[in-house]
């Protein structure tokens, strides 16, 4: 049990620091103990997707939640939730709404999920949901 | 007709260690601690002192509640981080998270504000997360732009 807990450090750490743009695998992975090739292997064995898409998507998700709800600019939004690159967060964004940040905007503006318990929120859009595209398969698939 | 929630099971890998983490990080009481015959279950119940008629029971997942099979997929997915075992109110978010935090509580997010109060995120020593929440007097206020 104590290697889940220590990867379980490692992705609390990315659900508390995701906005911080010097997040990286290093700083990551030192969260679990675990040098950078066995970390990225057991997080993947443990939630389904590399700890560097966790965080895309964690920061997608966190974007998709301001453009929905906030009065700030693609670009504010971009800096606000980690990226560095407002090209590289619109590719990633896209990839993974299948939308640029402007139409993802016009298309669902005045819809947040403030109601929702961050906690829930959070759940929701958490560590075990595969890219659009990728199947019905939602976790690494050793629960079942 | 029901009449409320009394009881509600959290699991935990570890009754010694939640039970210390429940009393002495988070300040609750213990209401039952008993071993049912000799060997058998660990009845280990907490609440806090101003809420005498609810409490959570500390279970270990095992037998006789579960096979094998089933205690460790449930060991994986606390230890996993992926259950949430319900929201804790406080009338005092910022002292208390301060508190908590000091303690040694892992913290998944700090107070923030929320339409229905001031919520910070919190993980139980198993890894359970939990809301822990000052609820807004007045009640929900939809009143500003909520960002998130």
């Amino acid at each position: 049990m104590d290697k889940t807990r220590q990867i379980r450090l490692a992705k609390d750490a990315m659900d508390r620091d995701w906005a911080d743009p010097g997040l990286d695998l290093d700083t990551v992975a030192a969260h679990a103990g675990y040098s950078r090739y066995h970390f990225i292997r057991a997080f993947k064995e443990a939630y389904g997707e590399t700890p560097g898409q966790y965080l895309t998507h964690r920061r997608t998700e966190r974007a998709e939640d301001l453009l929905r709800t906030a009065n700030l600019s693609v670009t504010e939004i971009c800096h606000l939730v980690g990226f560095s690159s407002v090209g590289t967060f619109s590719a990633r964004f896209k990839a993974w709404t299948g939308l640029t940040p402007s139409e993802y905007r016009t298309k669902h503006v005045g819809r947040g999920a403030a109601l929702i318990p961050g906690c829930y929120a959070m759940l929701w859009a958490g560590g075990f949901r595969s890219a659009p595209g990728a199947g019905i398969q939602r976790n690494s698939g050793e629960a079942g | 007709m029901i009449k409320g929630l009394a009881i509600s099971t959290v699991w935990v890998l570890d009754q010694d260690r939640a039970k210390e983490f429940y009393t002495e990080k988070l300040g609750l009481e213990v209401r039952t601690d008993m071993t049912m015959g000799e060997g058998g279950m660990r009845w280990l119940t907490v609440g806090s002192p101003n809420q005498p008629d609810v409490e959570l029971t500390l279970m270990v997942p095992g037998s006789p509640a579960m096979d094998p099979e089933s205690a460790e997929m449930l060991r994986k997915l606390v230890a996993k981080g992926a259950l949430g075992a319900g929201v804790l109110t406080t009338d005092d978010i910022h002292g208390d998270y301060k508190k908590l935090k000091d303690r040694g509580v892992e913290f998944l997010q700090e107070p923030q504000e929320r339409p229905y109060g001031t919520e910070a995120l919190f993980r139980d020593d198993s890894g359970n997360w939990f809301s822990f929440t000052q609820p807004r007097e007045g009640g929900l206020d939809m009143d500003q732009d909520w960002t998130c």
